[in-house]
């Protein structure tokens, strides 16, 4: 098999891994919106690395993260919800980085950073991406339980001696991180279907929050996998076709979920 | 910094205000619980009862005012309510495990308590509001706390229930020798276990036993003349809720006597 494949898998399968703990908080904690509003932001990241010719994934990284502290410290202030906050920053955002792109001179492939383009993943791609994901799934462990508990009951948390606000931030930024690196997998516009599709689909069928955990992790590796089967054989694009997967996967999910319960 | 805590003293809030955007929340309010002392706190709607709450608990600062805990305080708290989405998976055991320093053993203890050792393995989204208060008491009582906060601890259970859960409140004091602040605004059900009442609308209306409270005029107007007759009706009613709590005995015959 071509090299290109294998790369691509290999990172597919980690990003994958990775959203599945990931995309149940987004779940459990009601964020998708907000990882729309990163992804967003993402590419404003693209368009910056662009303009101050930096390195692209450390421009997006950073760019998702200071959208993460910026959206924590609005959070905090009275006035407007968070909806209508994340939709302000997601689409300034994002119309801010197609009007900077516009200025730069480079001949940018937008359709690849918006729909993804696993397929060119090159080797620094996977170190990056490699390199995001043991970072993040140690941090992570690391705080499982606390993260659990903030999850429950933000009060209850900080009376018992948590740091809600730094934890809060944390997650986030843990967030941000697997945005950021997944851009190239699924794209800008289908970044927060990989995280929330492959959770929803282990809801039906676990009783704890670390096997839905898991549980995700499969379901999206096995979305990754049979959007790249369906990439090479029908030659369809490969971001969508992922996608498409996860979207078959939680159909089946929920057929079998009903046929548990009759 | 001029407070020094008596050593029976648990918690000692004094002169606490609290202000959001210019709206007068809190204002100027002394508090103290001893060791032992169950203090209820009482108002109606948009008192600043769980404001209150908040500053004593820290989670809040207030505008003016400061807050002394006793030393290592060890502060249980059972919050309101707690909305678990429903997808998000987890035990009654995984979540009591959660708390800081829970082990086996304990999460038993505990569970034996609140009389809820049966919903040890039950989803926390599918427990009913009665259920989930149990729970939400169990978690609160796994570090032996020396106080316990309940934030309307009643609420969403039904009468019968929210009788056996005060009952449930005393016998936790008399047992573990904790102090309790409570929230609540049903004052009938408390009396039998409280010792000392505030009344707060803002500022503290009325303090003091709870049977003084009950006729203070202060305590007579803010709940309104409506609100005084049904209170006339449940002291009325104490020995029928008494019955109901405790042994059951005929309650017809009690009833045409009364």
């Amino acid at each position: 098999m071509a090299d290109f494949i294998l790369r691509a898998l290999l990172a597919g399968l980690m990003v994958a891994i990775i959203a599945g703990p990931l995309g149940c908080f987004v779940v459990w904690r009601r964020m998708s919106y907000f990882g729309d509003t990163l992804a967003h932001s993402a590419l404003f990241g693209i368009a910056l690395g662009l303009l101050l010719d930096i390195n692209l994934e450390l421009a997006v990284i950073m760019a998702c993260m200071l959208l993460a502290v910026v959206l924590v410290m609005l959070e905090n202030r009275r006035g407007l919800s968070t909806d209508t906050i994340l939709g302000i920053l997601a689409h300034s955002s994002l119309a801010l980085g197609l009007v900077i792109i516009s200025f730069t001179d480079n001949q940018v492939n937008l359709i690849a950073y918006l729909f993804g383009d696993l397929l060119t993943v090159s080797d620094s791609n996977l170190l990056w991406i490699g390199a995001t994901v043991v970072i993040v799934l140690g941090v992570l462990f690391k705080n499982w339980n606390r993260l659990l508990t903030i999850t429950l009951h933000e009060e209850l948390a900080q009376v018992e001696g948590l740091n809600v606000l730094q934890l809060r931030l944390l997650l986030m930024m843990l967030i941000a991180l697997i945005v950021a690196v997944s851009m190239k997998v699924v794209g800008v516009l289908l970044i927060t279907s990989l995280l929330i599709i492959p959770p929803a689909c282990a809801r039906a069928f676990t009783k704890t929050p670390e096997t839905m955990s898991a549980f995700a992790s499969m379901v999206g590796c096995i979305a990754v996998c049979g959007g790249l089967a369906a990439s090479w054989f029908w030659d369809t694009p490969t971001g969508p076709s992922i996608v498409v997967a996860t979207s078959v996967l939680f159909m089946i999910s929920r057929l079998a979920g009903i046929g548990e319960k009759s | 910094m001029e407070i020094f805590v008596e050593d029976n003293v648990l918690i000692n809030a004094k002169n606490i205000s609290l202000h959001i955007d210019h709206r007068q929340i809190l204002n100027n309010i002394s508090l103290q619980i001893a060791e032992q002392q169950i203090v209820t706190l009482i108002g109606p709607n948009g008192a600043g009862k769980t404001s209150l709450v908040k500053i004593v608990l820290g989670l809040t600062r207030p505008s003016s005012g400061e807050v002394n805990l006793k030393k290592g305080l060890r502060i249980g708290y059972m919050p309101q309510r707690l909305h678990i989405d429903p997808s998000m998976p987890v035990t009654v055991d995984r979540f009591l495990k959660l708390a800081v320093n829970a082990n086996k053993n304990e999460i038993q203890r505990v569970l034996e308590e609140v009389g809820a050792t049966g919903l040890i393995n039950n989803q926390l989204y599918s427990l009913s509001g009665g259920e989930l208060q149990r729970v939400l008491l169990a978690r609160a009582l796994i570090q032996e706390p020396q106080l316990l906060v309940l934030d309307e601890p009643a609420q969403g259970v039904d009468v019968n229930g929210q009788a056996e859960l005060y009952r449930l409140i005393a016998d936790i004091r008399s047992r573990h020798k904790c102090g309790i602040l409570l929230v609540s605004h049903d004052l009938h059900l408390v009396m039998s276990a409280t010792d000392e009442v505030i009344c707060l609308n803002q500022h503290v209306c009325c303090h003091g036993h709870p049977e003084q409270v009950s006729n203070d005029p202060a305590y007579l107007e803010l709940f309104g003349k409506k609100d005084a007759e049904t209170l006339a009706v449940y002291t009325h009613h104490h020995n029928h809720s008494h019955e109901l709590g405790g042994e059951v005995i005929n309650s017809e015959g009690k009833g045409i006597s009364d």
